[in-house]
């Protein structure tokens, strides 16, 4: 096995479900100790990628490497850690059983107590899955990921459902696992969990790579404000205030993103213009998201 | 932070390949869950052993002509025996197979360094393991009540081939899993499992049907096992071209579950 290769490396990956293409043209490239959050809304094709990346899906174009191999091949998998879909695992079997299954498919596999301690798992080691709770099913997936001492754990949407506190955790066993040396690739939809593992940011949006930069960069792309107010101003007009990203119009009502709303309001107050009602709230992450595929679309074509 | 000190801590690749688990540790690996979990759902394995036990005892027992004479309940216990491999097979692994890739464990093993092959042995050893099962109750009514009584040897060779001349039903059920939806292997294990086992004499005997249909069913898999399996039980003649017309279907269906199993990636999404 070549050191030298990069842990993952897409090269012009396109990959389509029928009609709909899922991945256009995506090049990728993650070094061993990364851990990198690729984040996007539902159905931007972050999991698509994933599944070229593990070796389940072919692409359609492009080539995919993991340790310099294809990940179709059962050996370049050796190296590899994946998280089940919690509703998926085999609810006859007991914790333990599922976490031997998997780990009696690789060479050196973490020790089945180290395992379980590590995801607060100890006690459930002898019920059947089927008899977890929504989040004690999603601490053994997360956990089965790391069942085989992967150098690289691919982690899709991996705390969607817990609480809080259950969420906390996992992040902390996934961090202390990443500074053990594997690199980490994690898909979400919520820049909370984004922010708290990832130390570089992929943007997937409509099968595209948006934006590839440190966390700090993209969370400032991404913080977006939604302001609103009630005015009869013309639209151009607004539109021309600074750091306004988007403007939409319903009847009296306007609504704009911004990327610095306190610009944005002592401009529209400075200006004159008579407004009411005015209210600054966050944007969501998929308005960010809309507001980030317009400003690109531009300078990507 | 992608500094230097932690690439340093990168462990070293675990590829010893001395420690790589094997194609057989795998294997068994895959089987021993296999067969935990199904029977932690005992009702699937009586299930699969009452039909044959039953059809045997309501339709072969009663008939006192054939219960006296050895070979006739030979040829009877060995059709509905042939019958009951198959069914388990398709069953297992026409509906298992297309009912695991609906799980979203499927894909998930699908991402762990073992290949189909592994797998599938996996799933073979514990189907091999519930059609020999599922033989027992058989095989006990058929020596309490019938003159059935072949020596330990002829046994032993019957029981090796039953299995052996189940393995293209095997195949054809692997294709069927991978072919298709859960919903549709069902209807279509059926469709296939009742008319090759009528047209191949598993129910009553071959020696019964019209000419036409006789020499017709002896091109069935079904016929081919079914008179290969008397054959072993009995000592009995076997048509010439029985094991090559067996191979040959089996070929055929290996093939089309290769070539289904290499165009499968789990659930289709359109």
């Amino acid at each position: 096995m070549s050191t030298s290769a990069p842990v993952v490396k897409v090269a012009h990956a396109r990959r389509t479900f029928g009609e709909v293409v899922a991945l256009d043209d995506v090049s990728l490239t993650v070094d061993a100790g990364e851990i990198v959050g690729l984040l996007g809304p539902n159905g931007a094709g972050k999991s698509t990628l994933l599944s070229l990346i593990n070796g389940q899906r072919r692409p359609d174009g492009g080539t995919i490497e993991i340790f310099g191999q294809d990940p179709r091949t059962p050996r370049a998998r050796i190296g590899l850690g994946v998280t089940p879909q919690e509703t998926g695992l085999p609810a006859s079997l007991k914790v333990g059983e599922v976490v031997d299954f998997v780990s009696g498919h690789y060479p050196d596999p973490m020790p089945r107590a180290e395992l379980l301690a590590r995801f607060e798992l100890t006690d459930l080691a002898h019920r059947q899955t089927g008899g977890l709770s929504g989040g004690q099913k999603r601490r053994l997936a997360v956990a089965l990921s790391l069942a085989g001492r992967p150098r690289l754990v691919l982690l899709d949407e991996p705390t969607t459902g817990l609480d809080v506190e259950g969420r906390r955790a996992l992040w902390t066993a996934l961090r202390d696992y990443h500074r053990e040396g594997a690199t980490v690739i994690v898909t979400s939809h919520y820049l909370e969990e984004i922010e708290a593992l990832a130390e570089r940011v992929v943007v997937i949006g409509g099968g595209h790579i948006l934006a590839d930069d440190t966390l700090g960069a993209v969370v400032a792309r991404v913080q977006t404000h939604r302001v609103t107010f009630r005015s009869d101003a013309a639209e151009r007009e607004v539109a021309a205030l600074p750091a306004v990203s988007a403007v939409e119009r319903d009847g009296g009502r306007y609504s704009l993103l911004t990327g610095d709303s306190d610009a944005l309001v002592r401009a529209l107050v400075t200006s004159g213009t008579p407004f009411s009602g005015l209210e600054v709230r966050g944007a969501s992450l998929e308005e960010a998201f809309l507001s980030l595929t317009d400003t690109d679309s531009e300078v990507a074509a | 932070m992608t500094s230097p000190q932690t690439i340093d801590r990168v462990r070293t690749p675990p590829i010893a390949a001395a420690r790589v688990p094997g194609f057989t540790r795998l294997a068994l690996l895959h089987a021993k869950y296999n067969i935990l979990e199904t029977i932690r759902i005992p009702i699937a394995v009586v299930g699969n052993m009452l039909f044959p036990t039953l059809a045997m005892f309501f339709f072969v027992v009663p008939q006192s002509s054939v219960t006296s004479d050895p070979l006739w309940s030979l040829i009877s216990v060995a059709g509905l025996a042939m019958f009951s491999v198959m069914s388990t097979f398709l069953f297992t692994f026409g509906v298992g197979v297309a009912e695991d890739r609906q799980l979203p464990f499927d894909p998930y093993l699908r991402t762990m360094p073992a290949g189909a092959g592994p797998r599938m042995v996996g799933r073979l050893l514990s189907a091999f393991l519930f059609a020999f099962v599922a033989l027992i109750p058989l095989g006990l009514v058929a020596a309490i009540f019938t003159a059935a009584a072949p020596q330990l040897p002829r046994l032993l060779l019957g029981v090796g081939t039953l299995l052996a001349a189940g393995v293209p039903f095997l195949m054809l059920g692997l294709f069927i899993g991978y072919s298709l939806s859960s919903k549709a292997a069902i209807a279509v294990v059926q469709v296939v499992l009742f008319p090759l086992a009528f047209a191949g004499g598993l129910f009553m005997p071959a020696e019964m049907f019209p000419s036409w249909l006789a020499t017709l069913s002896t091109f069935l898999p079904s016929r081919a096992g079914r008179d290969l399996v008397i054959g072993a039980f009995a000592g009995t003649d076997i048509y010439a071209y029985a094991l090559p017309v067996l191979i040959g279907w089996g070929v055929l269906f290996a093939a089309l579950t290769v070539w289904a199993y290499r165009r499968d990636e789990g659930r289709r999404f359109r």
